[in-house]
């Protein structure tokens, strides 16, 4: 078994109304940034775990996305990485 | 008639809910603890507001997990009724129990005020002592009630009758303003496909007495006994 760090984005879906996104938005506007076009607030988690390849890592990302970490109503994920820890 | 009020660290509308039992409608209420197993052989599942497990994650998305709502599921897939009110709408949908999503208010505030809301079907065990159409003043008191689901659900739940209440003013019209939280199509509650669920923001158990402002929540209550008692009789 092989220690990995999994990385992952959960964001909330494009078309579903982000209020904290559009309100980060204006804010950045009234900070002087008014290329800002648009903003979706979600969440970064880390998760160190035991899995016998980078692969199955991974894999288990997944599942865990699906089933408890994003909400699959609303919400999608990205793992944005897995590496050896 | 026997109701069991689930509790879980963060509940705090359980007490409101065996009151609501217990004095308005003289039944019996037990609670039951997140960590229990067993539902006392209750026949209906009260899940109470609150803020289950501090709304960690998502609201309702950690309660889901607990060794009562394997409990509460298994009820409710043998026809059992559940009543979720507010955070226990919440935990109903992440539980899988009701179709659609709660997301956070779109205002950003949470929203504690009586609000109007519309009798939109009367053929279910839950709303059966309400007229069509009535409108009725209930409270809310969440920060995270707008109804979210994809299109084909939204069209489903409206043309199968499942939207049970929406909000509207207070001369029963559905507009923007009447909305307090974004939901789609103004929905704030709805029943599943089996009609043994039920799932709202308002609180119908805060809306008991007519000193706190609004009795309109009895016929809720009582519309679940008449419909248990006539299962029964029948």
């Amino acid at each position: 078994m092989t220690r990995f760090r999994i990385a992952l984005h959960i964001v909330p879906r494009r078309g579903i109304l982000d209020p904290q996104g559009k309100a980060v938005s204006d804010a950045l506007h009234s900070l002087g940034f008014p290329g800002v076009q648009d903003v979706r607030v979600g969440r970064f988690l880390t998760i160190d775990t035991t899995a016998e390849s980078a692969e199955a890592a991974r894999q288990s990302a997944r599942v865990m996305c699906e089933k408890l970490l994003a909400n699959p109503v609303t919400e999608d994920f990205e793992i944005a990485s897995v590496e050896v820890s | 008639m026997k109701f069991a009020i689930v509790r879980f660290p963060g509940s705090n509308c359980d007490e409101d809910a065996l009151l609501a039992v217990t004095e308005g409608i003289g039944q019996e209420a037990v609670y039951c603890w997140h960590k229990d197993h067993d539902l006392q052989d209750a026949d209906v599942v009260i899940l109470p507001g609150g803020f289950s497990y501090g709304d960690y994650l998502r609201a309702g998305a950690i309660a889901r997990f607990s060794p009562i709502m394997q409990e509460v599921i298994a009820h409710a897939n043998r026809g059992g009724a559940v009543l979720g009110i507010c955070n226990g709408f919440q935990i109903a949908c992440e539980a899988g129990l009701l179709p659609g999503a709660l997301l956070r208010n779109a205002s950003l505030r949470f929203v504690s005020e009586p609000v109007n809301i519309r009798v939109e079907s009367i053929a279910t065990q839950f709303t059966c002592n309400y007229h069509i159409g009535q409108t009725l003043q209930v409270p809310i008191a969440h920060g995270d009630g707008r109804f979210t689901a994809d299109a084909d659900t939204l069209e489903r739940l409206e043309g199968e009758g499942h939207v049970l209440f929406r909000y509207v003013t207070a001369n029963g019209h559905v507009t923007d303003r009447a909305n307090p939280n974004g939901s789609a199509r103004n929905i704030a509650g709805i029943v599943n496909a089996a009609g043994n669920v039920l799932g709202m923001m308002p609180h119908p158990e805060r809306a008991l007495d007519a000193k706190l402002g609004s009795t309109d929540g009895l016929p809720l209550f009582t519309s679940i006994l008449e419909s248990f008692m006539a299962g029964a009789k029948s």
